[in-house]
């Protein structure tokens, strides 16, 4: 559905996006993970026909986005991170407007606007004024109205920024059930870790470049493993036998008197510790490692979450 | 083949401009409170101006015997509203960028071209309709320039709301601020207006502030509106300047290279 090459955007000195290449297959949940003003925003606008592309070359529904504009913005939906109602008209009114924009005859819109509001539980609000609107319900109306022409790829810009976790929750379950439905690719932005996970794969991005592309359980493996907390009374001890049993196992002293092992398949390195120094182990602990893990050993950094919450927290008072 | 899909894709973007139409129409139906604004406005000023001025430019030798301050006034008063309302219908272009509904218009796949017309047309026909309550107000003051008269003010309205709102199109599409407009409009539209003879007419004044009338476009169009309005009563041969023909042909230009910089001003996105 979206195939990208080495796309490219320079805004004079500034390199936003370098050169970055994926692919995006039919009804897949793709997510591009990154922190603020890590190029995600150019990306889907270039994707989108909204910014020329310095350099590259994207495919979109198998349009060129630089030589046929036209056809590509007829194949894909977008929810944008900010909204983009006039909320001085009604539901209605809105998706009416956008039907007409998109050249979908009245009769087809009238009863595909009726599937789409009872799937994002509006239906009962469509006479009313987008004035009337909390964010979550505007945000569930613009994902209605971004689908309300059958698009083949949805552009997801931060689709649950700023929304309360029930909302966002929600909003997955929509996300799901549309590519269950309409086998629609969904292309989403977003700097929630945990939101990543929903996706089928990931592209996390750095300053303007893919730094690793995989599933969330594959780029988990691939850049850190389980890890295994092992609580005693003697860590020097059972350290050194647990050296000298399994020299190749990645095992360290904990900050508190613990012993550390790093392993890919720690479900099953448990019960061959435990067996093995049943003696020595009062407890143990096992943690798979979070995508934060992942994004703070690519990028060196954290994702930062506070400035993100200040950012959303703007973005709702300038949306009233 | 080729025809078809020329004549689809024409259909296709008639239907863009209708609908970017009826959006301005709907927005301006609903905010009726809107609506009485900008027609009171221009009820107001006549009212106060027109009865406050009447006694003192009767006592001059601009206004021939019998014939009063307002009706001096309407046609400038009419100008006035077609002139604002027309602005202002398309400076919302900078709410909608504001307010991100601008985007919803900028990804769909319709033309530039589309997006301008629409939003013109909206904004001319917002003006069109103030302007035809006004006109009802005529034969209130004693003015009525017969059927025909009111086609050839409908025409001269319409033009002067193009050129508004292809010039507000213009200017909102480089304009990322409320602000920024404000100052266009008190150091520019404030007094092109206010030149154009609608408060006080050319006769009389200072050589150079004749000069700037002169070149003020605005000044054709009120000049053509009262001669429409006046037909051959004294008040014409006072007052009015130019012929008909000759202040729609300027009008007409203006309207024109309004509409033309609009389009090569409002584009899609950045680079």
């Amino acid at each position: 559905m979206l195939q990208v090459e080495g796309l490219e955007k320079r805004y004079g000195a500034v390199h936003a996006v370098k050169g970055i290449s994926f692919e995006v297959r039919e009804a897949e949940i793709f997510g591009f993970l990154g922190p603020n003003g890590a190029g995600k925003t150019t990306t889907m606008k270039m994707l989108a026909t909204l910014v020329r592309p310095t350099a590259g070359k994207a495919l979109v529904a198998g349009y060129d986005v630089s030589t046929q504009p036209d056809e590509v913005r007829r194949s894909i939906g977008i929810v944008f991170q900010d909204p983009s109602l006039d909320d001085r008209l009604t539901a209605a009114q809105n998706l009416r407007f956008h039907a007409m924009l998109y050249g979908v005859p009245s009769d087809v819109a009238v009863a595909r606007v009726k599937e789409l509001m009872e799937m994002v539980e509006l239906q009962d609000r469509l006479q009313e004024r987008v004035k009337t609107f909390s964010g979550g319900m505007r945000r569930r109306l613009e994902i209605a109205r971004g689908l309300l022409h059958r698009p083949k790829v949805l552009f997801l810009d931060e689709p649950t920024a700023g929304l309360d976790t029930q909302t966002r929750m929600k909003i997955w379950g929509y996300i799901h059930e549309l590519r269950e439905r309409e086998g629609v690719a969904v292309f989403m932005s977003t700097h929630y870790l945990d939101e990543a996970e929903n996706c089928d794969r990931i592209a996390i991005i750095d300053h303007g470049e893919i730094v690793a592309l995989d599933t969330p359980d594959g780029l988990k493996s691939q850049f850190g493993g389980d890890v295994i907390t092992l609580m005693t009374d003697d860590p020097e001890t059972l350290l050194a036998a647990i050296r000298e049993r399994w020299p190749q196992l990645k095992v360290r002293p904990g900050s508190q008197g613990q012993v550390v092992v790093e392993t890919a398949e720690g479900a099953s390195w448990v019960p061959r510790l435990v067996e093995a120094f049943v003696h020595h182990i009062q407890a143990v602990t096992l943690s798979r490692p979070s995508l934060d893990d992942v994004f703070i050993k690519l990028t060196g950094r954290a994702i930062r979450e506070e400035e993100a919450s200040a950012v959303d927290r703007m973005r709702l008072q300038r949306g009233h | 083949m080729a025809d078809i899909g020329a004549s689809t894709k024409m259909a296709h973007e008639l239907r863009a401009v209708y609908t970017l139409w009826l959006r301005e129409m709907t927005r301006f139906v609903t905010e009726w409170t809107r609506v009485v604004g900008a027609l009171a406005q221009p009820l107001i000023f006549l009212l106060i101006f027109g009865i406050g001025l009447n006694s003192t430019f009767r006592g001059g030798a601009l206004l021939p015997p019998g014939f009063s301050y307002t009706q001096f006034m309407f046609p400038g008063i009419l100008g006035m509203s077609v002139l604002f309302t027309s602005l202002f219908s398309s400076i919302s272009v900078i709410w909608d960028r504001e307010f991100g509904f601008l985007k919803e218009i900028l990804v769909a796949p319709i033309s530039q071209s589309s997006i301008v017309l629409g939003k013109m047309l909206g904004g001319a026909t917002q003006a069109l309709i103030q302007g035809t309550i006004l006109l009802l107000l005529m034969p209130f003051l004693g003015l009525w320039p017969g059927m025909v008269g009111v086609l050839k003010l409908w025409l001269i309205m319409f033009l002067i709301a193009i050129t508004l709102s292809g010039l507000g199109l213009a200017l909102a599409s480089r304009m990322s601020s409320m602000e920024g407009f404000q100052m266009i409009m008190n150091f520019v539209v404030m007094p092109l207006w206010m030149l154009s003879g609608a408060f006080f007419p050319l006769q009389g004044v200072p050589s150079w502030m004749e000069f700037l009338m002169r070149i003020d476009p605005l000044t054709y169009a009120v000049d053509a509106l009262r001669g429409v309005m006046y037909g051959s009563s004294p008040l014409a041969k006072a007052l009015v300047a130019h012929t008909f023909s000759f202040d729609l042909t300027i009008v007409a230009l203006l309207a024109l290279g309004a509409f033309i910089l609009a389009l090569l001003l409002f584009r899609r996105g950045e680079g």
